[in-house]
């Protein structure tokens, strides 16, 4: 079958590629970009180590068809950080040590600016059930609640300023 | 020299960031799947749809003639392995075995197994090929049930395994690989004298490690036999060695390079697709990628034992234990391994037990041959012992609490496996727990707390090192053990420590197969301990090197050169007056004092202290629809000396919702055809964010003296207690004692219709 050619925007820059219709955009993001940081973990949708944020809804790229981002805008991990200015997640992420094997990592930094971008104070419980679609095997969550609230913080802060 | 003076520290103790952290937060990090090469073709695996059967043929000719298919393997193609190549060095693998779990041969054992993998241009065209592979099965009678495999007609999965460890040999051939058995005193006796005794059953459900990373690897082999393999592990000698044996390969041909791995619990410290990776890119003369999906994850690798747990405590009144027995039965899979004798020894070694009796069977069945889980066998044996203690506690009508005080182990006590305790820090995380103000908060209706201890060995072994003091006066230091949860940054802040410099001038590095000696993998909780003291070792032998280059610099004695806060000085007025000389000033002359300044230690690492724990869990039983919720926790662990707190609360945290799942919801679900019913995340249920609460973390610090910082392994042993601590719980809130894992919504409904039979009636 003929490749679909697909015009999409990622991490803010146009793209274009071409992907045969069974390939997700996990597999077009990391087989056919280069954009290895987005993990696959399940391919059913259940772990969340693929999470992408596309015209501002998180989704899992597993789930998600190649074709389907035509005329979209996707960010991906690799997107979350400007230049070499770290994101208050992944800064907060790593002072907290959210983070043990990191393999889960992209999927969580990219699920909690999604969830910062819509709501600056959660609580506590807010982050862990907007969270609970990533599957952590290493920490058991404590230190990532933590870090995505400290995060909250201090985004809140940089805005009154 | 020793640094064991916690007040004289600098570096170990306090926080840095993580020097792997930043790639890990933006993406950049590269693990199994995420390597690539040039004309690279992508495998799979042809895998069983039975449980038991006899392979009658393999026929593979359509699928080698399907356009975009280069290679295809079978078991044809790999190497028998004679009996004095089935073990390679100190690791504990039989790989003949492992060669056969790989690849099947003759049999299939369980519904997974690997019979066949194809080679092709692209995963889709890879993927059907493997449908056109035909393999004819002779359907066999197949063995699920630990003590059903154990009867004396259970179908047998290897017809020329006799049980060891008894006398004399049988002559029949057993499903029953192994006894082994671990006596103190006379229980017999001991029973006689108590006042109490329980006796009581406990079941568990294998479980899977379920790292988030499913393995990985890419191979390429050259027409000449040079190897490369890129794959994600606990250990790339472990690869290079395993894989070499498995397709008869030299391995001073293999060169393996460490991924990033993304999490392994001890289910990476063995190999899957590394030799069939091998197999498919000699045959196709092309570099070939592997990585499995989830599906297969689950039906094919890992997980740890099932088991039956029957456990036997008798007490006098004051609450002493005059004996105890346990007998645990563990599900190994296909083949012989199960960790059985770690949960033989961890269960009881918690105890100063004057009379002792452990028996423990290794037990074969249709499953996947298990792999080590995060203290393998441990978790297991301790739910039985633990949940006991806590049922002897209520029936003695003495706090649990003070009765783990009454019969703890302390120094000096002399364990049931053998060894006299030294150094240890059992009561000290009892005296903790006591202090903790978790336990004096109030509970409410449907509520309970339970607690549990917990022992784990940890492990020492072999190790390699190198510290090289760069041009610049930086510092990089090469290890050989995969860091699997922040290890790299321990390694750096001990060398920082050693030689007195800012931990973010030193570099660690985890080197390949051909950068640095060779290692022991990433499991036992020993890399923090063996690969800590190689690094501290070669660190001192460079501050050594250091001072010798300040000394020909000022034409000193070394004997007159002291090093202090990274900088060589004269050690006193007679050595002379000179400017002292930091890394960067001696560095920056190496070339005129006698070359680069480096060093490399190889050991055995003797010495690992052991690791208790103690835990306190709240919950609340929802009546209606049976789940549990944890309401709080409290992990109080014996640390030694945490190098990297935040890592080490993160070993706990982690260790504590890995054992709330195997108490809770994690279970293989087979049908009666010995098929996986449950082989995703979905189905097979690991905790997520909204299912824990904040885990509090104490760090009970009793140095190990054998280590130079005095630490002791601290991954492992925050697994064991979370079972019997949340069973315990569950009984103190809704006075039901549930003795079979997961404690599941149905299972903890089951349980309260027994006891308030007027609920089931009015429903």
């Amino acid at each position: 079958m003929a490749k679909t050619h697909v015009s999409t925007i990622i991490n803010g820059e146009p793209v274009e590629f071409l992907c045969e219709p069974q390939q997700t955009l996990l597999d077009v993001l990391r087989d056919e970009l280069g954009l290895t940081g987005s993990k696959e973990g399940c391919s059913s949708g259940d772990c969340g180590a693929c999470t992408v944020i596309c015209d501002g809804n998180m989704v899992c790229s597993c789930l998600m068809l190649g074709a389907e981002a035509e005329g979209r805008s996707i960010t991906t991990v690799e997107g979350v950080a400007q230049g070499d200015h770290l994101h208050p997640v992944q800064q907060k992420f790593l002072e907290h040590a959210a983070l043990q094997c990191g393999f889960c990592t992209p999927g969580f930094i990219v699920a909690a600016k999604a969830l910062l971008d819509e709501n600056k104070n959660p609580t506590e419980e807010e982050t862990r059930y907007w969270l609970a679609g990533n599957l952590c095997r290493c920490t058991g969550y404590d230190k990532i609640v933590r870090a995505v609230l400290d995060a909250a913080a201090v985004m809140r802060a940089e805005a009154a300023e | 020299m020793s640094y064991l003076d916690k007040d004289a520290l600098k570096v170990v103790g306090t926080r840095p960031i993580r020097p792997d952290g930043v790639d890990k937060v933006t993406g950049r990090a590269n693990f199994g799947a995420d390597m690539t090469m040039p004309g690279m073709l992508w495998g799979k695996i042809k895998r069983s749809p039975h449980a038991h059967a006899r392979i009658v043929s393999i026929n593979t000719d359509k699928a080698l003639t399907l356009p975009g298919v280069k290679a295809v393997t079978t078991r044809a193609d790999f190497p028998d392995i004679p009996p004095e190549k089935r073990v390679l060095g100190a690791a504990p693998a039989n790989l003949w075995d492992l060669s056969r779990n790989c690849m099947a041969k003759g049999k299939v054992l369980y519904e997974g197994h690997a019979v066949a993998a194809v080679a092709a241009v692209s995963p889709a065209i890879a993927e059907q090929a493997l449908d056109l592979i035909e393999v004819e099965y002779e359907v066999l009678p197949h063995i699920m049930d630990v003590e059903a495999a154990m009867a004396p007609d259970a179908p047998i999965l290897h017809d020329d395994i006799f049980t060891a460890g008894i006398e004399p040999r049988p002559t029949k051939p057993s499903n029953i690989a192994k006894v082994v058995r671990f006596a103190k005193g006379d229980v017999e006796a001991g029973f006689r004298e108590a006042d109490v005794i329980i006796e009581r059953r406990y079941t568990t459900k294998p479980v899977h490690q379920a790292y988030i990373e499913p393995h990985a690897c890419l191979v390429s082999v050259a027409p000449d036999g040079q190897t490369t393999i890129w794959s994600s592990s606990q250990g790339q000698f472990m690869v290079r060695g395993y894989t070499s044996r498995i397709v008869g390969a030299d391995i001073a041909n293999i060169r393996a390079i460490p991924a990033e791995i993304g999490g392994g619990f001890g289910g990476k410290t063995i190999v899957y697709l590394e030799p069939l990776a091998y197999m498919l890119s000699k045959k196709s003369g092309r570099p070939v990628k592997m990585v499995m999906n989830r599906e297969e994850v689950f039906r094919a690798t890992g997980p740890t034992s099932g088991a039956v747990v029957e456990v036997k405590i008798g007490a006098k009144k004051d609450g002493r234990i005059t004996a105890a027995q346990t007998v645990l039965k563990y599900q190994s899979g296909a083949f012989p391994g199960s960790p059985v004798q770690q949960g033989c020894i961890c269960g009881l070694a918690v105890y100063d037990l004057p009379n002792a009796l452990t028996i423990g069977y290794d037990v074969l069945c249709n499953r996947p041959k298990v792999a080590a889980y995060r203290a393998p066998g441990a978790p297991i044996g301790s739910f039985g012992v633990e949940s006991a203690m806590d049922e002897l506690a209520h029936e003695l009508g003495i706090d649990p609490l003070k009765l783990r005080e009454i019969n703890g182990a302390k120094n000096g006590t002399k364990a049931a496996h053998g060894p006299t305790w030294v150094n240890i820090g059992y009561q000290q995380t009892l005296e903790a727990t006591k202090a903790h103000a978790h336990l004096k908060t109030s509970l409410g209706p449907n509520q309970g707390r339970g607690i549990a201890s917990g022992y784990w060995h940890n492990a020492g072994g072999e190790s390699s090192a190198a510290c090289h003091v760069n041009e610049d006066g930086t510092v990089t230091v090469t290890e050989g053990h995969p860091d699997i949860g922040g290890s790299r940054a321990s390694m750096a802040m001990m060398v920082a420590e050693v030689l007195g410099v800012p931990f973010e001038t030193v570099r660690p590095v985890v080197g390949d197969t051909t950068a640095i000696g060779f290692s022991a993998s990433t499991g036992g909780s020993r890399v923090t301990f063996a690969g800590g003291m190689a690094v501290t070792q070669a660190a001192q032998k460079v501050v050594e090197e250091l001072k010798k280059r300040a000394a020909i610099t000022w034409d000193i004695s070394p004997d007159a050169v002291e090093w202090k806060d990274g900088k060589a000085y004269p050690a006193g007025a007679n050595a002379g007056s000179f400017e002292p000389l930091d890394l960067t000033a001696i560095a920056g002359k190496s070339a005129r004092t006698g070359g680069p300044i480096s060093a490399e230690v190889q050991i055995n690492a003797q010495g690992q202290g052991p690791g208790f724990a103690t835990h306190i869990c709240d919950v609340e039983v929802d009546k209606e629809t049976g789940q549990v919720k944890i309401l709080r926790y409290t992990a109080i662990q014996d640390v030694g000396r945490a190098i990297h707190p935040s890592y080490v609360e993160g070993q706990m945290q982690g260790g504590v919702a890995q054992g709330v799942g195997w108490a809770l919801n994690e279970e293989y679900i087979y049908d009666k055809d010995g098929k996986l019913e449950n082989p995703g995340f979905l189905d097979y249920r690991v905790p997520v964010a909204s299912d824990m609460p904040m885990i509090e973390t104490v760090m009970v610090e009793v140095p190990n003296p054998r280590h130079p910082f005095g630490a002791r392994g601290v991954g492992e042993v925050p697994i064991v207690p979370p079972m019997a601590a949340v069973a315990n719980a569950i009984a103190d809130a809704i006075g039901v004692r549930l003795r079979d894992l997961p404690m599941s919504p149905p299972r903890v409904l089951a349980a309260l219709d027994q006891v308030e039979p007027m609920r089931q009636a009015a429903e």
